[in-house]
Order: structure tokens, then sequence, then C-alpha cells
């Protein structure tokens, strides 16, 4: 079924990437194989060379400080950021996104970084750590790099790695006083893919308007699509009911969502403007009572 | 080299096992055919379903979605290795007593997500219990009766609390 290949099993950063220079192309990263097994099942990839990360243990961890943030190393499987009482105190949203990703099973073995390097739009870490301001740190044996969760996703499936690059961490920033962040995606059972998502990210100002928003949404393009003019549209206002309802229309233009089973292109957008409002609205509560 | 024999050592039902395995071997194939414990079924061989479930250093894994070498080192436990000899661990029996299993197919998955649950956590909400078995599929629509058994199971575990 899955067609052979040379494997490693590194247990360093170091290791893995010295692997990774000298296969380059033809060497695939394997990580909680979540997604990479079901792929390598249905031989849409057929690795020569299999560079397993599992055992590099450096890479799996959690770190907060209120003044550099938090730092999630990328092997840090979903189930623990879940249950990271440090998370569930400062970044709530991460906590509550990995909640409703896949059943337990699935979160026990995969990790945050293998689902972020997937590229999936439809995943559901991305657009949260858009919404979150999030950095990525990318190492390659001639060095590290740093880029915007944001710059990340190029295409369906196709993030901004280097053949020779891995992912090591992931770090999100402090948010503002007064910042509220909620995501929630459509489903048709608890645990499955996001049909459609919205990550929202509201920063009051002192009078108690918007001063920053972002939006981010899942399965609503080929990545996953930070929505810019409806962020503009919130941004120096007095958010009300109205402004919100705009906001979920013009987020609905911005996308341009797959069909498939669940939903048809329309469908999606429709539920596009349910979701950017009613996440937007809880973002609102959370920015208020922070 | 591709196609070469890596060596695997990992504990399965709390025995030591030094195998040799092709790294393309999927943890239930190991178990299955390598190892003869077919407790663990294959119901999609595509992490959708949830039959395979083990359970690896304690947490409730898909065996069909991890390379066997990704277990070197660990400890793996099937439906094989969770009664003590002839007596079945309490949530076996509260399933057979409540009358928890119908086909039986997907029992072996549910035993063992229900372990992992247990085994941290012995007074779980029912939330809790139902979320455990979210990722275990039962074709005969049998939740309700696993529900109630596995917190039959864990009051037996709580010692009658
Ligand atoms: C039944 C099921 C349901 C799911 N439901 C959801 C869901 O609701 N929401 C959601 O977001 N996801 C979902 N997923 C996807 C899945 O949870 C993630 O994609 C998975 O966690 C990926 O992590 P992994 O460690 O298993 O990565 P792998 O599968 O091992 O790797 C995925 C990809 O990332 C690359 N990679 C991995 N780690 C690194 C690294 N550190 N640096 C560079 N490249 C790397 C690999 O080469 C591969 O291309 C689901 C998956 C299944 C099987
Ligand atoms: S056989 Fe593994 S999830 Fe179905």
């Amino acid at each position: 079924m899955i067609a052979a290949f040379e494997y490693f099993a590194p247990k360093t950063v170091r290791e893995a990437l010295s692997l990774l220079a000298k296969y380059k192309e033809e060497a695939k990263i394997i990580a909680g194989g979540q997604s990479m097994l079901v792929v390598m099942k249905q031989r849409l990839l057929t690795p020569e060379y299999l560079i397993d990360l599992k055992g590099i243990t450096d890479l799996d961890y959690i770190k907060y400080d209120e003044g550099k943030g938090l730092r999630i190393g990328a092997l840090t499987i979903h189930r623990a950021i879940e249950k990271s009482p440090v998370i569930q105190k400062h970044f709530g949203v991460l906590s509550e996104m990995e909640g409703n990703l896949a059943t337990i099973q699935t979160r026990n073995w995969g990790t945050i970084g293998g689902n972020i390097c997937h590229g999936d739009p439809a995943g559901d870490p991305a657009p949260v750590l858009i919404a979150l301001k999030a950095k990525l740190k990318l190492a390659s044996s001639a060095g590290e790099r740093i880029v915007e969760a944001e710059e990340f996703s190029k295409d369906y499936l196709e993030v901004a790695l280097e053949p020779n690059e891995m992912l090591t961490e992931i770090q999100v920033p402090t948010p503002p006083a007064h910042t509220g962040t909620a995501y929630e995606k459509l489903m048709v059972m608890k645990g499955d893919m996001s049909i459609i998502g919205a990550a929202v990210s509201i920063t009051l100002d002192s009078k108690g308007g918007c001063g920053d928003a972002r939006i981010a949404l899942s399965n609503a393009a080929s990545v996953p699509l930070r929505a810019k003019k409806a962020e503009k549209l919130l941004i120096g206002k007095t958010i009300n009911n109205g402004l919100l309802t705009k906001a979920g229309e013009v987020a609905s233009t911005e996308a341009t969502p797959p069909a498939d089973v669940h939903g048809s292109i329309e469908y999606r957008r429709e539920m596009v403007k349910v979701f950017v409002k009613r996440v937007a609205q809880l973002a609102l509560e959370r920015a208020k009572a922070a | 080299m591709k196609g070469e024999m890596k060596e695997l050592k990992l504990t399965v039902n709390g025995k030591p096992y030094e195998l040799e395995v092709k790294a393309e071997t999927l943890l239930v194939d190991l178990l299955r055919q390598e190892l003869k414990l077919t407790g663990a079924k294959v119901g999609c061989l595509d992490s959708a379903c949830g039959a395979c479930t083990v359970n690896i250093d304690g947490k409730a894994v898909r065996s069909c979605s991890v390379l066997a070498l990704q277990t070197n080192g660990r400890e793996v436990t099937t439906i094989e290795g969770v009664a003590d000899g002839d007596k079945l661990h309490p949530i076996q029996q509260a399933m057979i007593d409540h009358g928890a299993i119908e086909c039986g197919f997907c029992t072996p998955g549910m035993v063992m997500s229900a372990k992992a649950l247990l085994d941290e956590n012995t007074n779980p909400t029912r939330e809790e219990v139902k979320e455990a078995i979210q990722g275990n599929l039962c074709a005969d629509e049998g939740y309700v009766k696993y529900i109630e058994a596995i917190e039959i199971a864990a009051r037996e575990m709580r010692g009658g609390q």
C-alpha cells in the first residue's frame, strides 16, 4: 500500500536539518503522520526518504512569558495545546480551537507543526494563528528565518518551506490590552473539518471603538484567507450590529470558497456572512471583558 | 536503504519485543499480522472509524495511522492487554453486564478509548465520556449503552463511590 522508502529518525533538530540538506526534494518529513500517511497510502506522495521528527523531544514544548508571549514547539501535539493551563488562561481561543480539531486519537498523535505545514486551507490552527498575529520560525542547516503566519500558505497544500527547511517554532505575541479573539467553524459533526470557519480578533481603543481587527477564514479560498476589506470596515469605528452584518457581507465577497459535497460556493459565501458576524460578536464581548 | 528491515524495540501489553520491520509497516499491521494480536480491528484503514484504537504510552491513538517504527521505545497496549488474566477489566465487565456490545466490531476500540480516559480520570463528566469515544464509530448506533457502561466502570474503579 505505502511505497517503500528509506527511514530516518533523527533525535535532534541539527540531525534532521543535515538529512534535509542532503536529500532535499527527495525527502519528506513525517511528524504525527495524521495527514502524511493519508497521502502516502493513496500514493499521492512516494518519498524516497522519510525523515521522522516525532522523536525530537526538544521541539515538544509550550513556553509562556508575558513579554515574549507564547512559544510552541512544532512537535507539540494538538491535545497538549488543548489541555495546557497556560494556553487556556492566556490564549483560550487556541485551546477552544484544538477541542474541535478532529478526535482525541488524532489530537494525541498529530502535531501543530504538521498541521500548519500540511497547508490545508480547511485547517483550523492557521486562521487562529493569523488572527493572533503569530510568527513561524523556520530552520535549515544554513540558519533560521521568521515568517508571518499569514505569509506561510502559498496555495492549496503548498507552504513557504524550502526543501531543506523545517518548521521549528510557533510564536504568538501577547495581545494588547482589551483584545478579544474567537474562532468557530461550521461542521457536520463535532471534530469534522471546517466547511467554513472564521477567526476574529478585535482590540478596543480607549474610547471603546475598534482600534484593530483581524479576520481570517478557513476553507474560504486556496489558503487560509485574511479578509482585509472586512477588517478595514471595522477599524476606527464603534462596532454595532449593523456594522458586523456589513463586515460579514464584505468578507463574503473576499472569499473564493470551494464547492463540495458539504456545500456549494453560494452556500459557503452565505455561511461566511453568518460566521464572521457571529465570531466577531464573540470577539467583541471578550475584548470588552478583557 | 529502501526496503531494508529496521530494528524496532517496544513494549506491547507489558512484554518487551525486539523486532525487525519494514519501514512502511503500519502499527496496526505489525500488531495484527506479525504479533497476531487481532483485537484491534481494521474498519477503514483511513483514520475515520477508530476500530483500530490502541493506547500508546497510555493515550488513545489510531494504529492504522501510525508507522510501527514510531512506537520505538514506547509502550503499546491493545485490547489483549486490558484484562488481568482471566479477570476482565471493569470497563469490559461493565460493557458486557450493561449490554453495550452489539456486533462487537467497534468494542476493542471503544474499550481502549475508555481506558485511556479512565486511567487519567476516574471521575469524568458525561461530556468527557462522550468526547473520549467521539472518534469510535459504532455502526449499530449503540452509543448510549457504551456511555453508561463507561460511567458504571468509572464508579467501579473509584471503589463504588
Ligand atoms: C480524521 C481526521 C480528522 C481531522 N480533522 C481536522 C480538523 O478538524 N481540523 C484540522 O485543522 N485538521 C484536521 N485533521 C488534520 C490533522 O489533524 C493535521 O493535519 C495533523 O495534525 C498534521 O499533523 P501531523 O503531525 O500528523 O503531520 P504529518 O501528517 O506528519 O505532516 C503533515 C505535513 O507537514 C509536513 N511537516 C510536518 N511537520 C513538519 C515540520 N516541523 N516542518 C516542516 N514540515 C513538516 C509533512 O512533511 C507533511 O507534508 C484531521 C485529520 C484526520 C486524520
Ligand atoms: S481502521 Fe483505523 S481508524 Fe478505521
